[in-house]
C-alpha cells in the first residue's frame, strides 16, 4: 500500500518530465511555466485531499491499513507545492526578487498560498518515524495543522480564478465533507450517550 | 497543427504541415519581413473558404518587429469563453462551429443600417496582411500575421451620423453551437465597445484571416476585432451585430468584473490587475526558461493611438 502510493504520487512527477522534454509526444503548451504552475498546484492539493481521506477510510472500514500510506502522500503533497512554489519564483518571475516580494505582499492569493505552503513546513519537517516517535502524541496535534492549511489552498485557488469557480467549488464541498466528518466525530465522541466510542483522528 | 474536418475545407486547400514549418524556418533564417508578402499571396489561394480566393498584401505600415509566433500557438492557446474557460478548450470545441452563412446586422445612429451577409461585408475591402503584437489581460502575448481589413472602411460605409459617438459590437448567441454560453460564466452574448475615434483609428481592424487562410473558429470566425493596444478581450469576435450609439455601451468583462476590467482595456504596465502585475509579459511560444519582456505603454502603439486619450486620467479610465 505504502510502495504503490508512492509510485502513484510519483506519476505525476513523471509526466511533467516528460512534457518538460517533450517525451512521448506531450508538451506543456505554448505557456509552458504557466503550466507546469497550474499542474504542481493542482497536484498538490490533489494529495492533501486524499492524504485527508485516510483517516475516514480507516473508520469506515475498520481497517488501520488506510493510515499506512498518509505520510507518503502529505510529503508528496509538500514536495510539489514546494515546486509550484519554486516554479512561481523561477520561472514565472525569473528569480527577480523584489518582484516576488511585491507580489507576496501585494497579492491576497498569493499571501493566502504562502501562508498555506508556511503551514506545511512544520509537517514535512517532522514527518519521518524518529519525528513521530519523540513528539508522541503532540505529533497528532501538530499534523492538525494540514486542516487550516488546507482551507488555505482552497481558498488560493478560489481566489485566482479569473471567473468560473466552479471548479474550486468542488474541492471546497470535499474538503467540507472530510472536515466535517472528523467535526461529527469529534462530537459524538465527546457525547458520553453515543455508541461508538472508538478513538480516531 | 490545426486541420479542420475533412468536408469542411477540401484537403488540397491546406497548407501541409511541412510546407508550413519550411515556412517558418524560412521566416527564422530572413527575418520575417522579407517573406510576408510571398507567405501571404501563397498561402490565400489554398485556405480560401467562400467565395472568390482573396489577394492578400502586407501593408508595410503596420508590421510588427518581433517575429510571429507559430500558427500552433495562436491557433491553441486562446481565450474564447463561448466555447470554454481552458485555452485549449476552444480549439478542441470549436471545430464544429458553423459560419456560413453568415449575418451582420447593421443599427443604430447611422444613414445605412442593414443586414449584410459576410459576403456583403468582404466584397468591398481589399485584404491586407498585417502583423501585430497581442497583449492579453492575462499578461502573456503573442505576435499575430492577421489578415482582414481596417475597421474604419467598413464603419463608414454605414455613413455614421453626428449621435454616433460610441460603437457597440455583439458575438453570435447561440448555446447549442457554443456549450461555453450554456453556463453563466459571462453574461452572454459578448458586447464589447469603442468609442467612434478609436473605432476609426487606422489601427483598429477587422481580421477575418491569420497567415494567408482564413480565420480558425477558435479565433473568432468569421471575424473579429483587432485593435493591437488594447487588452484581447476587447477584439470580440464572430460578430453579428455592429450598432451606432450615443452613449458608452456596456462591455462583457467589465459587467462581470467592474473593478478588474474597464471599458478602454488600454494596455498599461502601470496600472495593475488587482490580481497581477501588468508590468511585464509572457511572450508565447518560448522555452521553460525565457525571461518574461516589459510590457510598453499601449503595447508599443502609444505613438500613435495616445493622443485619443490627452488629458484623460489612465488609471480611473483603466
Ligand atoms: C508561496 C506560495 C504560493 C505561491 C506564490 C503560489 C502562486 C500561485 C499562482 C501565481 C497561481 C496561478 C494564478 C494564475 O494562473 O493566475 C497559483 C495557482 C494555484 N496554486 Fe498556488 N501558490 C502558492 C502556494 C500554493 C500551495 C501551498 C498550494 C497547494 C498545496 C497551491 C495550489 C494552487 C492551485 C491548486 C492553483 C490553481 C491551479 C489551477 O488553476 O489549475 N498554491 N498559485
Amino acid at each position: 500500500m505504502k510502495r504503490l502510493a508512492f509510485c502513484g504520487a510519483l506519476v505525476p512527477l513523471l509526466w511533467l518530465i516528460a512534457a518538460a522534454f517533450g517525451i512521448a509526444g506531450l508538451s506543456l503548451g505554448p505557456n509552458p511555466s504557466r503550466e507546469l504552475l497550474h499542474f504542481t498546484g493542482k497536484t498538490a492539493l490533489n494529495l492533501l485531499w486524499i492524504g485527508l481521506l485516510a483517516s475516514p477510510l480507516r473508520i469506515l472500514t475498520g481497517d488501520p491499513a488506510w493510515i499506512r500510506p498518509r505520510r507518503i502522500v502529505g510529503l508528496f503533497a509538500f514536495g510539489y507545492a514546494l515546486l509550484h512554489f519554486v516554479i512561481y519564483a523561477a520561472l514565472e518571475l525569473g528569480l527577480d526578487f523584489s518582484d516576488l516580494a511585491r507580489e507576496i505582499v501585494k497579492r491576497p492569493f498569493i499571501v493566502v498560498g504562502t501562508l498555506a505552503l508556511l503551514l506545511l513546513v512544520p509537517l514535512a519537517a517532522t514527518s519521518t518515524d524518529r519525528m513521530m516517535r519523540r513528539l508522541g502524541r503532540r505529533w497528532q496535534s501538530l499534523h492538525r495543522l494540514v486542516y487550516p492549511a488546507t482551507v488555505l489552498v482552497v481558498w488560493h485557488f478560489w481566489w485566482q480564478v479569473k471567473k468560473d469557480v466552479t471548479e474550486p467549488l468542488l474541492y471546497a464541498t470535499a474538503l467540507a465533507l472530510l472536515l466535517g466528518f472528523r467535526w461529527w466525530r469529534a462530537q459524538a465522541r465527546r457525547d458520553p450517550h453515543a455508541s461508538n466510542t472508538q478513538r480516531g483522528t | 497543427m490545426n486541420r479542420p474536418k475533412p468536408g469542411r475545407i477540401l484537403p488540397s486547400e491546406i497548407t501541409p504541415e511541412a510546407v508550413h514549418q519550411d515556412r517558418r524556418r524560412l521566416l527564422a533564417t530572413l527575418g520575417y519581413a522579407g517573406v510576408g508578402l510571398a507567405l501571404g499571396g501563397a498561402t490565400a489561394a489554398r485556405a480560401a473558404r467562400t467565395g472568390p480566393v482573396p489577394t492578400v498584401t502586407r501593408n508595410a505600415k503596420f508590421v510588427a518587429r518581433e517575429t510571429p509566433n507559430s500558427w500552433d500557438d495562436i491557433t491553441s492557446y486562446n481565450n474564447f469563453y463561448e466555447f470554454g474557460l481552458d485555452k485549449a478548450d476552444p480549439k478542441e470545441n470549436a471545430q464544429d462551429f458553423r459560419t456560413q452563412p453568415w449575418a451582420v446586422e447593421i443599427a443604430g445612429e447611422c444613414d445605412a443600417p442593414g443586414k449584410l451577409t459576410l459576403e456583403d461585408i468582404l466584397k468591398p475591402h481589399a485584404l491586407e496582411e498585417r502583423i501585430y503584437r497581442f497583449r492579453c489581460v492575462e499578461a502573456w502575448s503573442m505576435v499575430v500575421p492577421w489578415m482582414g481589413f481596417s475597421l474604419a472602411d467598413l464603419l463608414t460605409r454605414f455613413k455614421p451620423n453626428s449621435r454616433a459617438k460610441y460603437v457597440e459590437f455583439t458575438t453570435l448567441l447561440d448555446p447549442r453551437q457554443m456549450p461555453g454560453q450554456r453556463r453563466a460564466v459571462l453574461e452572454w452574448p459578448y458586447v464589447e465597445g469603442l468609442r467612434i475615434d478609436e473605432a476609426m483609428h487606422p489601427l483598429s481592424f477587422v481580421a477575418v484571416g491569420l497567415y494567408g487562410r482564413w480565420l480558425p473558429n477558435q479565433n473568432g470566425a468569421p471575424l473579429r476585432l483587432v485593435l493591437p493596444w488594447k487588452y484581447g478581450f476587447k477584439g470580440i469576435k464572430s460578430i453579428v451585430r455592429i450598432r451606432f450609439t450615443e452613449r458608452q455601451p456596456r462591455n462583457s468583462w467589465n459587467i462581470a468584473a467592474p473593478d478588474e476590467y474597464g471599458f478602454y482595456a488600454n494596455v498599461n504596465p502601470a496600472v495593475d490587475h488587482p490580481r497581477w502585475s501588468q508590468a511585464k509579459e509572457r511572450r508565447l511560444g518560448g522555452s521553460l526558461f525565457t525571461a518574461r519582456v516589459d510590457t510598453l505603454p499601449f503595447n508599443g502603439y502609444g505613438e500613435e493611438v495616445a493622443s485619443l486619450y490627452r488629458g484623460m486620467d489612465l488609471r480611473k479610465y483603466f
